[in-house]
């Protein structure tokens, strides 16, 4: 049994941190918010120079020649420093959709951009609010032609190219579509996290070009958002763990009635209950990249795991944080809003924890079934 | 990062499967061990005693003890899987966890090497089973608040007062107490820490009626009994040190509890009141499943920070705050998903006996709000609250009125 990473491995984790720390301070992150800039160009540049975003793409298309173990730890990272680049999308939807369906020709012409940073990726699937069917999508293509309209697209504002989710005669299938040719109209929504933005796209007879095979889509999609959601559950570890550390040491120096809040049972306990509850997610966690590394037949189940438990931590940790924070958690002022943002994006973009369930149930079923 | 045995965690494995495949009866696939605790069987205690005879004899008991003590020398690493693989064997329920968990390595730490000599092998080999004769009616989280004297005469001490909530004093020969030897001395100095022979005349044992109706602990009354001073673990007055040292014993062996209802068994009963399409119940169970895999994983990670020698801290508290609350409310869930039949004792998913035993795991050992006291304290490292008792002599405390 060894269920940890390696020596070498924590050692990339510590660079990644020590780099962040120093380059990505929470006020990188604070002047997107209150800009108009959809994310930080310098840092996403920087990623690609350090093979973050091409950690788990092999070296013949650029990649780093990682591994998913590493890349996990990255995401934890970029999560904890609240980084505004849309590092999951373009690595964990749009280059997994790539690796996992593309042809040779494609993944040459699309991967060593993803891995360059030069491309940035995403995969539209919502059609409109409630859950997404993946069997039943509208937006057509047929004789090359997109058509329809897709929303919520995860950092839509950032990229540039997308994986859409489309009918092609009664079944569905993946298509990759440039988002600056003709045909195509990208409206940025107004979103609780403006640090990944989010956005509708709109399709009229835009070019685009199949992604495996025909009738294949809903299988490779629900594949790919299993294996983004281990990737996103990093990140949301990453900053629940962040939101953490900050509220402890906040209570510890703030004094009411004489003495630091934190010394209050009521605060105390629920310190410790998020500790507990940090600690099983980081073990789902555990168990998800050790999924992804070895591409394990439990990778659904795991996923399931993940995302539940690091969507419960992420919203549990920053909902606590403005509470344990008092009238200061509330203001603009404060960092806590950051965390509460991002908690909440995060917990969404890839579906709801419910949605999530309801998938790990079917999994159970299944499983006793055989 | 790998599941897999190393070689030599293989060849373990693999020899006490053999051991075990040999003497016991594997369990069938899916069935809890849980399930045959044979409490009404009046040979529980002999058949208890004569496994761990045999798996002494055999060189299976205490596999981290030093040998001279009894024990085969082996690393915490072994024990794990050792432990993981007498659980798939059908096996009396194990009525030593308090002297081999507890006792055992209060004696290693501070006990005079007359007392080593005395009485490790024999508990190792299951011939005499302690008790933790600890909390009194006045004393449970407080512990440091006890009452129950040890006044010296000559070269005994003589112990008056109560102890409560004493596991299994009707059968241990041996017990374990902690006594206030000094009440001029503040709260934890004036405390001695003896062993007692639970045959001295002058020992009273009065089994409690618990909720689930079993009478696992009992009362203890001292009156004026007697032991003789070579039965004192550690210094006079120094009692609390011990007792520390046995409480970390006990927080890291009590752990997750295991066996019992699974999230998984909830399907199935889900399916056979027919539940399995409400998708509120199908949210509770995932997230129940959800909780039950991150104490598993959390698990593999202590084992490998084990394996790689170090000690487990106060983090081990996790397990019994996760899975004691959980073993409530997924037999309360069970329950309920019955319907009003909820209410008749149903053996085949056991909701009813693990909802009217679990409550008991929430308080043993230290209650869930002491537990998260000592994550708070001892893993945050947050300030503590300021306290009345500190300093100032035990007999000018305040306390409440006593309990009746
Ligand atoms: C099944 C079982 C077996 C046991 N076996 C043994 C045994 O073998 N030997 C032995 O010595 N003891 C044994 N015990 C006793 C057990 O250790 C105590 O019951 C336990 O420590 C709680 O003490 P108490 O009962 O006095 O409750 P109290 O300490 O009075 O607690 C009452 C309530 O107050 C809360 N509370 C107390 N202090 C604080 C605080 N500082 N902050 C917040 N809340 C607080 C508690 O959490 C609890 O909810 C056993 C108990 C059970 C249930």
């Amino acid at each position: 049994m060894n269920f940890d990473f390696s020596e070498e491995q924590k050692l990339l984790k510590k660079t990644v941190q020590d780099f962040l720390t120093e380059q990505a301070p929470l006020a990188v992150n604070r002047a997107v918010l209150e800009s108009d800039a959809v994310y930080d160009e310098g840092l996403w540049k920087s990623a690609a120079e350090m093979g973050w975003l091409g950690a788990a793409i092999p070296e013949e298309y650029g990649g780093a020649g990682f591994g998913y173990l590493e890349l996990v730890l990255i995401a934890e990272e970029v999560g904890r420093a609240l980084v505004p680049i849309p590092f999951g999308t373009s690595v964990g939807l749009a280059t997994e959709a790539i690796l996992a369906a593309g042809k040779p020709e494609q993944k040459e012409k699309y991967l060593t951009g993803l891995a360059a940073g030069d491309r940035i990726g995403t995969l539209a699937i919502a059609e409109g609010p409630g859950p997404v069917k993946l069997e039943d999508v509208t937006t057509t293509f047929e004789n090359g032609a997109l058509n329809g309209t897709k929303i919520a697209v995860p950092d839509g504002g950032a990229a540039d190219t997308a994986v859409v989710l489309a009918n092609t005669g009664g079944a569905t299938s993946l298509v990759i579509v440039d988002l600056g040719a003709d045909g195509v109209t990208r409206t940025v929504q107004r979103s609780i996290d403006p640090t990944r933005t989010v956005a509708t796209l709109e399709f009229k007879g835009a070019a685009g070009e199949l992604l495996g095979g025909q009738g294949e889509g809903a299988a490779l999609t629900q594949r790919v958002l299993d294996r983004a959601a281990i990737l996103t559950a990093w990140e949301q570890l990453g900053g629940a763990q962040r939101a953490f550390d900050i509220t402890q040491e906040f209570t510890t120096g703030r004094y009411a009635f004489g003495r630091p809040i934190s010394s209050f049972q009521a605060i105390r306990h629920r310190l410790a209950d998020q500790y507990v509850d940090l600690e099983l997610a980081r073990s789902n966690c555990y168990y998800g990249a050790w999924a992804l590394e070895t591409n394990a037949d439990e990778l659904p189940i795991a996923a399931c795991n993940a995302r539940i438990s690091a969507t419960h931590i992420g919203e549990l940790t920053s909902v606590e944080m403005v509470q344990m924070h008092g009238g200061v958690g509330y203001t603009w002022e404060y960092d806590c809003h950051m965390f509460y943002r991002r908690a909440k994006h995060l917990g969404l973009v890839l579906g709801s924890a419910d949605e999530w369930r309801e998938r790990l149930i079917q999994h159970l079923i299944a499983k006793q079934a055989a | 990062m790998d599941f897999k045995d190393t070689p030599a965690e293989a060849e373990f494995r693999a020899k006490a499967r053999a051991f075990l495949d040999e003497h016991a009866e594997r369990l069938a696939p899916g069935e809890s061990a849980a399930g045959f605790m044979e409490r009404d069987d009046p040979d529980l205690i002999k058949k208890s005693q004569a496994w761990q005879a045999l798996k002494k004899d055999n060189g299976w008991a205490c596999l981290t003890w030093p040998k001279e003590y009894g024990g085969q020398g082996l690393s915490s690493l072994e024990s794990v899987v050792w432990n993981q693989e007498e659980g798939k064997y059908r096996t009396p329920p194990n009525v030593f966890s308090i002297g081999l968990g507890m006792m055992g390595p209060t004696i290693m730490a501070h006990g005079t090497d007359e007392q080593k000599e005395r009485f490790l092998a024999r508990m190792a080999r299951g011939d005499d089973i302690w008790c933790q004769l600890f909390s009194e009616p006045a004393a449970g989280s407080d512990l440091a608040g006890l009452r129950t004297s040890a006044v010296r005469d000559g070269d005994d001490w003589v112990i008056n007062g109560q102890k409560i909530w004493t596991t299994g004093a009707t059968y241990c020969k041996w017990g374990m107490v902690i006594t206030r030897s000094d009440p001029n001395a503040a709260k934890h100095d004036g405390l001695t820490y003896l062993i007692v022979d639970m045959e001295s005349p002058g020992i009273e044992i009065r089994p409690i009626k618990q909720i689930n109706g079993a009478s696992g602990f009992n009362e203890v009354f001292f009156s004026d009994v007697r032991t003789p001073d070579s039965l004192r673990v550690g210094a006079v007055g120094d009692g609390w040190r011990g007792a520390t040292t046995t409480l970390m014993n006990e927080r890291a062996s009590i752990g997750g509890g295991g066996g019992g209802l699974r999230a998984e068994d909830l399907l199935g009963l889900a399916k056979k009141v027919g539940r399995l399409d409400d998708s509120s119940v199908r949210q509770r169970i995932a997230d129940f499943y959800v909780r039950a895999s991150g104490l598993k994983y959390t698990g593999y990670r202590t084992q490998t920070a084990i394996s790689r020698g170090s000690i487990p801290g106060p983090e081990a508290s996790i397990g019994k705050l996760v899975g004691a609350p959980m073993m409530q409310e997924l037999a309360s869930f069970g329950i309920d998903l019955q319907g009003s039949a909820g209410v008749l004792i149903d053996r085949d998913f056991g909701c009813q006996d693990s909802y009217l035993g679990s409550p008991g795991m929430r308080i043993a050992g230290g209650t869930d709000e002491i537990m998260r006291d000592i994550i708070a304290r001892r893993v945050l490292r947050l300030p503590t609250e300021p306290r009345v008792d500190k300093g100032v002599p035990f007999n000018q405390i305040p306390s409440g009125p006593p309990t009746p």
